[in-house]
Parts: C-alpha cells; structure tokens; sequence
C-alpha cells in the first residue's frame, strides 16, 4: 500500500453499504474464502474505464447511494451504475462520465432510483491494502479493504493527486437501463437433469420476485415453489450465479459474497452479463429464468466483450 | 507399507456447472481414499490449466473448477479434466499430514456435550473418549473461511442439528452434526452441537499458513485441561 494518507477523501456519510471492490478475490477457495468483487461488473469496469484506469483499480461500492466525501486534493472521479442524483458542491452533474475535484469539494451521491449499485472510481484508483491478493471488502467474512468492514463516516479513504486529465462520458446509448422486469439467461448446468421435467418446465414458465432477503451474498425469489427429488447429497462448490432450490422449493440466486460450497440441489448458474442486472434489482421486482446452453453462454460473452473494447467514450468539452 | 496404487475412478463424471465452472463427481460415496484423490487432482489441475484457472473449490466427492471463459472454453478444459482422470492413481500418496488439535472437553466448553450422552445414552466422558479415537479426514473448507467438514464421526455420538441454531457460537468450538465434526474459527451462527473448545487459531489472515489443513489431510483431537487450555491462549 502506498500509504499517501495525506491526500484523501473524508467520508461524511456512507450511506447503507459502502464497499471497496476491485475484480475480486481468486484462487482462494481451498481456504474457504469467496470471490467479493463488483456486484456489477459492467459498471465497474465503465467507472475506471472512464478514467483510463487498469481494470483492477479498487472503486467505492455504493448499494442505494447517500454518500458524501471531501476531497482534500485534485482529482478525477467517475460515477457509473444505479441512477442517482450526483451533486459537487451542490452542483448536479451527469452519471456515467468523470468530473475534476479540486480541494475541499464536496461529492454527494443521492439514493438510487433506478437499480441500486453505484460505483465511484477515482484517477489511479483508492489506495487499498489488498488481502489474499485482492481489496474486496467482504464483510461476512471480515477480509479485504477497510479491515474487512464497510466504510463509515469519518473514514479517510487514501487516493493520489493526480493531474488535471481529459474528461469522457459513456453514450447514453451504451448506458445499461436499469428496468423492473428481467429475464435471467441460466445455462443448464449441476443437478439440472436431476430435476423432473415437470419441475423444469414450471421453473421456466412462471415469473419470481425478489423478496427482502436479497444482498451481495445472494437473492432469494419468491413463486411457483419448483420440487427436486435429491433429497440428500453432498456439499459441492457454488460458482457465481448458482441457482439453489432449497427444500421450501423458493430459488435463491447466489452472487459474489456467496458461501463457496453448499448442499442444496443447484437447477442451473445465471449468466454473469444478467446477472449484473439481477444485482442492480431490490426487493418487488420481478424476473423470470429462461434456459441456454454453456455454448451460447459463451458465445454471448465473446460478443460482449467484443462490443465493450469497441465502444469509444466521447470526449467532454471542457 | 500398504498397498498404495490406488484404481482410477471410473464412476467419475464432468458436468456443466455454469459460464465459466465445471464439475467434477469422482464417485457418489465417499470412501477413504476419495479426499487424497480430489486434493491430487486439484494440485494438477493448479498446474496443467494455470493460464485460465479463476479457482478450484474441493468438496466430499467433487472438485469444482472454475475458469476465465473468455481465456478457454467447455471444450478445453474438459478435455484437460479428461486427461488427469484417466491418468492412473499409481503414485504414492505423499499427501498424508495428520494434524492434531487440542481440545478442552467440558460441560462449560461443551454446552452440548450432557445433551449428546443422554441422547446417545453414554456418560458425558465416554462421548469425550469416543470422539478422540478416530482421525478424521478433512472433506471440505468452506461455510466461513478455516471451516473444515471432518468426518465421519462414530455413528454412537452423531448428533442431529439444533432445532434453533445459535446466534453466537464462540470461537474455536468444537462441534458434531450428524456425522461431521467441525471447529468454527471465529464466532458465529450456528446449529452444530458443542462440545469443547480448540484454543488454536484456524483461520490467520495475516500469517501462512493461514489455516492448519487443507482438503485431504487428517485431524485428530486431544483432550487436554483447562490450564493447558488456557496456557496455549484460549479463552473462556
């Protein structure tokens, strides 16, 4: 870490949940440890992509917003993610672009109002201590940044000064809209073929809505309740995405701060692009699940990552 | 030394978890060999994919790998699977670290220890000795980070859950559900039964390394006093 603790940001209010993320924490699962990282990652790579950052660089994680900060040096930040209102000395200013801080600015996020992660990256991103090779704060587990805590008022969030550089906005275009209803593409995958074709076809056909028991570790549905007939088996790896379907026959989506193994019949993963949305959806909305294959999951990425290295960022007269 | 080829696994399977993870089911049982095995394959796998290896997650009977998919694909890596399960387990196991864990058995370090004798009608001691008697293999890691899943614990003293788990199970307490023992690293929820404390730390972030064991090793428990339980640091 490099520990310039005299340029920072003072956090005044952090809001609900206020994380350091990075890409995540990997190959530590023989410890027992998960993966944390971005809940979604599009607009985590947008916000340090707006600031020409590498793509690892640690960014604040807002769910639902109601954060304020005081610079206390120059700097570029950018906001991506949830709609909200961002406000610079009380200014509003556009969402998914960077803006130049100058000292004693004050940043304020609003809450969300459309999904509900927000991201916020600054020029050569937070200085973080990393643990086990990553700066994701995962609080159940009490590793990463911050002491493995969420950021509270009166924290200094160590960053660089940085020179005055070029300021870019995303096309509103290429903004991710944030809607209510959303299908989840779910590649077929652990126990699926164990599950009675009766059971998958009411999986597929009815729609769920996310109840109040959803946070960065998972998301639990509530509908049509889907049976299994695997009435015992052993704890197995959970990948992100996972979709268990505990014995009260209620999904639950599992996501970054997921338990790495559990023992409950899996019906499939969730694609990671949908999965992005799922993770900007709260409590009420409404998704439903439809089925491809590992093939076209693939395919979808390749297209997708081929349309984000060719998405240009439009410069901002300044 | 015993005999120590072991067959190749042929009930073993590969199956699709998600975008970038497959599974691998060595068998549908466990056995006493099966952790090694799993912990060899891991250890392989660790090399032969380390350009699009994302992590490994051991488990009972099952390796999960998950990949960077936009590295390699299904194809790929399954075949890299493919290779190393047909490869024959002929090698030695050099994998055999017994670990031995100290414990502080009593009524006040183990709630839990006089309602597992009435239930399994032994005295509260003769739970304490059967639990020390057998080494225990390390299936799984995970639930919180230094969780180790051990098993399999004498049918005599297997134990159901708790009806009503915990809000806060102290640190180091050592636990039997079903056929599985457990310590809990840190303080936590839960619905195991206790009965004793380990004043060892299991999960160190800061130190390597960070936990004692690893999937296929073993664990042995040792009885040891409330001054010597104190001494090593525990805490009541």
């Amino acid at each position: 870490m490099n520990n310039n603790s005299n340029v920072y940001f003072k956090v005044i209010n952090a809001g609900i949940l206020c994380t350091f993320q990075d890409l995540g924490r990997f190959q530590q699962g023989s410890l027992g440890l998960t993966t944390g990282g971005p809940a979604d990652k599009a607009a985590y790579l947008w916000a340090n992509r707006l600031l020409n950052n590498p793509a690892n660089s640690p960014v604040l994680e807002l769910s639902f917003g109601g954060l304020t900060l005081v610079a206390n040096t120059f700097t570029t930040i950018a906001i991506t993610g949830a709609k909200a209102l961002l406000t610079i000395n009380g200014q509003p200013k556009e969402n998914w672009q960077s803006h130049h801080i100058k000292p004693d600015d004050e940043i304020n996020i609003g809450f969300a109002s459309q999904g509900c992660r927000i991201y916020l990256a600054v020029a050569d991103g937070f200085l973080v201590k990393q643990q086990f090779g990553s700066a994701s704060t995962v609080v159940r587990e009490k590793v990463g940044g911050s002491n493995g805590l969420a950021i509270s008022a009166g924290q200094l969030l160590a960053i660089t000064k940085t020179e005055k550089k070029p300021l870019y906005r995303l096309a509103k275009k290429d903004v991710p809209d944030y809607n209510n209803s959303l299908t989840l593409k779910m590649i077929t995958g652990y126990q699926h073929s164990l599950f009675d074709r009766y059971e998958i076809a009411k999986f597929f056909a009815n729609e769920y809505q996310i109840s109040s028991q959803c946070d960065r570790m998972g998301y639990r549905l509530t509908g049509t309740s889907i049976q299994s007939k695997i009435s015992k088996m052993f704890s197995e790896g959970i990948c992100q995405g996972a979709v268990q379907i505990p014995p009260d026959g209620q999904p639950i989506v599992l996501s970054n701060d997921r338990q790495t193994i559990g023992g409950y019949p899996k019906i499939g993963s969730v694609l990671s692009r949908d999965l992005d949305y799922l993770m900007q959806c709260s409590q009420g909305n409404k998704v439903n699940f439809e089925p491809i294959s590992i093939h076209c999951a693939h395919n979808i990425l390749h297209l997708a990552k081929a349309k984000y290295q060719r998405t240009q960022l439009l410069k901002v007269a300044m | 030394m015993p005999q120590l080829a072991l067959p190749s696994r042929k009930e073993a399977r590969i199956e699709v978890a998600g975008e970038d993870a497959l599974i691998i089911y060595l068998d549908d049982f466990i056995d006493n060999n099966i952790s090694k095995e799993i912990s060899q394959l891991e250890n392989r796998l660790a090399e032969e994919l380390s350009d699009c290896l994302v992590d490994l997650i051991p488990s009972y009977v099952s390796l999960l790998v998950i990949f960077d998919p936009l590295v390699s694909d299904y194809y790929a890596v399954k075949q890299s699977i493919i290779k190393h399960l047909t490869f024959d387990f002929t090698e030695a196991i050099t994998n055999n670290n017994i670990i031995e864990l100290p414990v502080y058995y009593s009524p006040k370090s183990g709630p839990d220890l006089k309602n597992i004798a009435k239930t399994s009608k032994l005295s509260v001691d003769e739970v304490i000795k059967i639990h020390q008697e057998k080494t225990y293999q390390v299936f799984a890691i995970g639930f919180a980070p230094g969780f180790a899943f051990l098993g399999e614990v004498d049918a005599r003293i297997a134990t159901p859950r708790l009806a009503t788990p915990r809000a806060k199970v102290p640190k180091g307490s050592v636990a039997i559900a079903d056929q599985q023992t457990a310590i809990y690293p840190e303080q936590s929820p839960g619905g195991w039964n206790l009965i004793g404390l380990c004043p060892l730390p299991l999960f160190e972030p800061n130190v390597k390394p960070h936990i004692p064991y690893q999937v296929g090793d073993s664990v042995k428990f040792t009885a040891i006093s409330k001054a010597r339980f104190l001494t090593l640091g525990g805490q009541l």
